[in-house]
């Protein structure tokens, strides 16, 4: 044990290890957030009321239907596409052409409507969600105590990013998708039912983020206001990667799970700040984020 | 880059002065109005309301006329805020001080936090500001200045000039309606000069504007400036009419809330936000009672505002009657 | 011309929609009672005042038997968003409009002592039921008004005394950035050390931090015998169900909330929250007349809950004021009905027996309760037994501790 900065190497890599795990979650979010942003041009202010409707759809799926983790784990997402589907089917498209400040807006205006209902349903104090018995109890790294669950989150986030990257950067659909979004009369002129991808595109981001709620339910408490907070930093992680950047969105994730990790041992109380320096560091030298194509 | 504020089309364009003197009517016609309203309603709840119409305009100043979005503009309205009540607390200055060092505040805040956010554009420039707000909130929280979330509480309002005592409503009222106006014309000034006219010619084309000579950076920064000072007046004016300065001044949030209110009343118009901010404010005031509904109604708003409603109250009646509000 | 027309005629609706009417301070002598309940309705605390304060309220209303004597009692309530300065604004409207002449609940410290002060200028009277801070009735006293459920000394002193004395005498905190958690670990440690304890460290998180797994793990790697949890709400339930799964309760280290409420016992669930220790003033399983409370209560609100402390102290508080007022007769003088509230003996269905003291501490017996095993419960709500009922005197700070200026030493 050699001692660092006042904590030992070992605890230091135990909060390291605790930060990737969140920022696993943030790296699932800001993915999602991306994938919108890139083919729609549209920043998705809801999507931390969608993440919390995911946990909500396998908590419910749980105790009136008996459904358990493992079906959740795709129903939910799902479930919370559809819906957003026929919110971007209803209202999104509507804001086509428009500077992207009304899609905030709108979307912005969306996380209270279902924030609000879901308050007015559930209170506020939230409820419980068993981790699945397969993944209960945990294994002793020696640094640290690891719950099985955990490590399963890091684990299954870090394969559907590198999944969702594949798709998108390196397989036909994806190729048509990154053309439907430089050019879409073009890309319609092929055959391709654009507006149709676009939609699809939403359902899928939007699923992404109802996934990691889904991960989220056995660890947090199922509530309304999980992903109100939580919005703002997805949303900072985003634009540190580069607005619609897949990679970027994936490797800033972990990346700020490890900063955030490492503030919480040495300066706690800015913890939940730190992510803005960082952000605000990042676009004074690079203004178009880490891995931003343009400005 | 698309237009962000839908206006007036374009026949006022050729008729300037035409469009200046409905704008200065409608300016009149409000004063009127503000100026009998104590008659009909709370004076308290008026000039808090008249607080946030300001900080509304200031905001307009920058996205209506500049174009710029600013995500962050809470950290002027409340840092302002805090400056003012820590002045007329702890250092006992007067209220006119008070709020002449939280606008002074607010200013420098807004050259600092303008030369750092102005080069970027467009998203990445509302999330600048945005995490510059964040910055001040984190200060806010955990300066001992501040007093973390109990904020600072009991400011005194204290005698304007040595004359006028503040601590009747009423009074206080006039006085905030007299700052309130002073804004508004301000910004009035300020967009019908040589100055506002090259700004909204950098919000429509900025590359001509470019190469047609002009440092669009420093115009873009002087109207970051002028917009977080009047913040920054709105935010003091607001610590002396509370007697409190708190964490929901500076917190995202609040830059939310103001963007709503510009929202609904019409950006780019004069009026507009003012409108927008009584509106707001009095249904807050109106559903606080119903508790949990508040949220669902206000996130509703924001949906129908941007779906079919994006001119905004004013912004659509100046378009129905081919006037400028 | 048009637009002066219409701008006049939005204006005046807008006006006259937004400031409502002077209702004006309404005649001192009408036999008439204006209650409000201040309270977080669409927060992290919504459940545990929220609306179930204002069914309370109307609750101690009918049962007062004041309506069938000619009185006129006007209930009203609102949603001050955790915000001090919203909550002072709805206090001095509802003062200057005529709304309110008793504050009920004020949930959380900064509303509490922002709407204290306003009271007191405007000699209203606020009766606290949902806020912590011990400084209430230490320098932030006030004439006008009582804290009456329970304060961080009170839940410091029965808690962390209780386990203390269990030979819980090490212990690691993890404290919640802000005002509430700090002067809960203050509180905390000075019964820990009083009682031959001591306090190993603290790991601060900050306000609506959803992940504790880093602060949980530095309090295991402390080796700590009880870990402290200074939060509330959200927070809590949350730091609970993460060190069951770090497994600290596992590895022979023991919980303490040190402020809990049924509430989040119910969204937590048995599984997570067995075994574990709080203090509440108020638990609706002690007697027939706390149940008989409980059930009328359960049948007004949604899905059924039973009243928390803060719901019952609203109730209780809310009939003292009422019996006090019958006793003067109509009248709006706050520091005169909170004299005569303190002159009297306090009785209830909820809080049984108890008084207040000069300070405006209500006095009364709190219990420290552990969270049944899921085999151990037997009916809907039955969360908890009781270990040990602390008598009053002994639970909350002695008069002679107090910093509050009223008390005549």
């Amino acid at each position: 044990m050699i001692p660092l900065l006042g904590i030992t190497t070992q605890a230091l890599f135990a909060q390291l290890l605790v930060g990737l795990i969140n920022g696993a979650f943030y790296a699932l979010l800001s993915l999602g957030l991306a994938v919108i942003f890139g083919m729609l041009n549209i920043v998705n202010f809801a999507h931390g009321a969608l993440y919390m409707m995911g946990a909500f759809f396998a908590w419910f799926l749980l105790n009136t239907l008996h459904i358990g983790y493992w079906p959740a784990l795709l129903l939910a997402p799902l479930g919370v596409a559809i819906f957003g589907m026929i919110v971007e089917r209803t209202m999104l498209t509507r804001l086509q052409g428009l500077d992207h400040i009304y899609g905030l807006l709108l979307t912005f205006g969306l996380a209270l409507i279902i924030q609000g209902l879901f308050q007015n349903y559930f209170g506020s104090s939230g409820q419980p969600y068993p981790v699945p018995d397969l993944l209960k109890g945990g294994a002793n790294l020696g640094f640290m105590y690891l719950p099985n669950y955990r490590a399963w989150t890091i684990a299954f986030s870090l394969a559907v990013c590198l999944l969702t990257w594949f798709a998108i950067e390196k397989t036909r659909l994806g190729a048509v998708l990154r053309a439907a979004t430089e050019n879409p009369q073009l890309t319609r002129a092929f055959g391709v039912n654009v507006p149709r991808l676009i939609t699809l595109t939403y359902g899928f981001g939007v699923g992404l983020a109802a996934l990691a709620g889904v991960l989220a339910a056995p660890i947090y408490q199922v509530r309304p206001l999980m992903g109100a907070d939580l919005i703002v930093v997805v949303f900072a992680v985003v634009v540190i990667g580069g607005m619609g950047s897949i990679m970027g969105s994936i490797v800033t994730g972990f990346a700020l799970g490890l900063i955030e990790g490492l503030t919480k041992v040495f300066y706690p109380q800015a913890a939940n700040t730190v992510v803005f320096v960082v952000m605000a560091l990042v676009l004074l030298v690079k203004p178009a984020g880490l891995f931003g194509r343009k400005a | 880059m698309t237009d962000i504020a839908p206006r007036a089309p374009a026949p006022h364009a050729s008729a300037p002065s035409a469009k200046t003197s409905t704008e200065l009517l409608a300016i009149a016609g409000l004063a009127l109005a503000l100026a009998a309203a104590p008659l009909a309603a709370y004076p308290f709840f008026l000039a808090q309301a008249l607080c946030l119409a300001l900080f509304a305009c200031a905001f307009n100043l920058l996205v209506g006329f500049g174009g710029l979005l600013s995500f962050g503009h809470a950290m002027f309205y409340g840092s302002a805020s805090y400056v003012a009540a820590h002045a007329a607390k702890v250092w006992g200055l007067p209220p006119e001080a008070a709020i002449l060092a939280g606008t002074l505040g607010a200013g420098l805040l807004g050259l600092a936090s303008g030369a750092l956010s102005i080069r970027s554009q467009g998203i990445y420039f509302s999330m600048i500001t945005l995490a510059l707000a964040q910055l001040v909130y984190f200060i806010a929280l955990q300066s001992p200045y501040t007093h973390g979330e109990d904020g600072v509480q009991a400011v005194p309002r204290g005698k304007l000039f040595g004359l006028i005592d503040l601590s009747n409503d009423v009074t206080l009222y006039y006085v905030v309606l007299a700052i309130f106006l002073f804004g508004l014309f301000s910004i009035y000034r300020i967009v019908h000069s040589p100055f506002g006219t090259v700004l909204k010619a950098i919000r429509e084309n900025e590359t001509r504007a470019i190469s047609l000579g002009y440092r669009v950076d420093q115009y873009k920064l002087a109207a970051f400036v002028l917009s977080a000072t009047l913040a920054g007046l709105a935010g003091a004016t607001k610590a002396i009419v509370a007697q409190s300065a708190t964490l929901t001044d500076v917190h995202w949030t609040t830059s939310g809330e103001v963007i709503l209110m510009t929202l609904v009343g019409g950006m780019g118009t004069m009026v507009g936000p003012v409108f927008g901010a009584f509106i707001i404010l009095a249904m807050q005031n109106y559903l606080s009672t119903f508790g949990q509904w508040v949220m669902v109604i206000q996130g509703a708003i924001f949906v129908i505002s941007v779906l079919s409603f994006r001119r905004g109250l004013i912004g659509e009646i100046s378009n129905r009657f081919k006037i400028s509000l | 011309m048009t637009k002066r027309s219409l701008a006049g005629a939005a204006c005046g609706l807008m006006l006259a929609s937004a400031g409502s009417i002077f209702a004006g301070a309404a005649l001192a002598q009408e036999k008439a009672i204006k209650v409000g309940v201040l309270t977080d309705m669409s927060g992290p605390y919504g459940d545990v005042g929220g609306a179930g304060s204002a069914v309370a309220a109307q609750m101690a209303i009918e049962d007062s038997g004041m309506l069938a004597k000619g009185w006129k009692i006007d209930l009203i309530s609102a949603d001050h968003q955790n915000k001090a300065d919203v909550g002072s604004n709805l206090a001095r409207e509802w003062i200057d409009q005529g709304k309110a002449d008793v504050f009920l609940d004020l949930l959380t410290s900064s509303v509490a002592l922002a709407v204290n002060q306003i009271v007191k200028e405007k000699n209203k009277v606020a009766l606290i039921s949902g806020a912590a801070s011990s400084d209430l009735t230490g320098k932030a006293c006030s004439p006008n008004s009582i804290h009456w459920t329970y304060d961080t000394f009170s839940q410091a002193n029965s808690t962390g005394k209780a386990i203390t004395k269990a030979g819980g005498d090490s212990w690691y905190f993890v404290t919640a950035d802000y005002a509430f958690g700090k002067a809960l670990e203050r509180d905390t440690t000075t019964v820990v050390t009083a009682n031959g304890g001591k306090v190993i460290g603290n790991a601060m998180a900050p306000l609506n931090n959803a992940d504790f797994s880093s602060q949980l793990l530095q309090a295991q790697s402390s080796k700590a015998k009880v870990v402290g949890l200074a939060n509330a709400g959200a927070d809590t339930a949350n730091s609970i169900k993460q060190a069951a799964e770090f497994g600290l309760t596992q590895g022979g280290q023991k919980l303490a909330a040190l402020l809990m409420f049924i509430t989040d016992v119910n969204a937590l669930g048995l599984p997570a929250a067995q075994g574990l220790e709080f203090t509440e003033s108020f638990y609706w399983d002690l007697n027939d007349k706390t149940r008989d409370f409980a059930n009328r209560y359960s049948k007004r609100v949604k899905n059924g809950a039973k009243p928390t402390m803060v719901q019952a102290g609203v109730y209780s508080s809310l009939i003292h004021y009422l019996k006090a007022v019958e006793t003067l007769g109509p009248t709006t003088d706050g520091a005169a009905i909170v004299s005569t509230m303190k002159s009297m003996p306090t009785d209830d269905e909820a809080m049984g027996k108890g008084y207040i003291r000069q300070d405006g501490r209500k006095i009364h017996p709190v219990y420290l309760l552990q969270v049944k095993k899921p085999s151990e419960s037997k009916y809907p709500w039955d969360y908890a037994s009781v270990v040990a009922t602390i008598p009053g005197e002994e639970a909350f700070r002695p008069l002679a501790q107090s910093e509050c200026p009223l008390v005549t030493k």
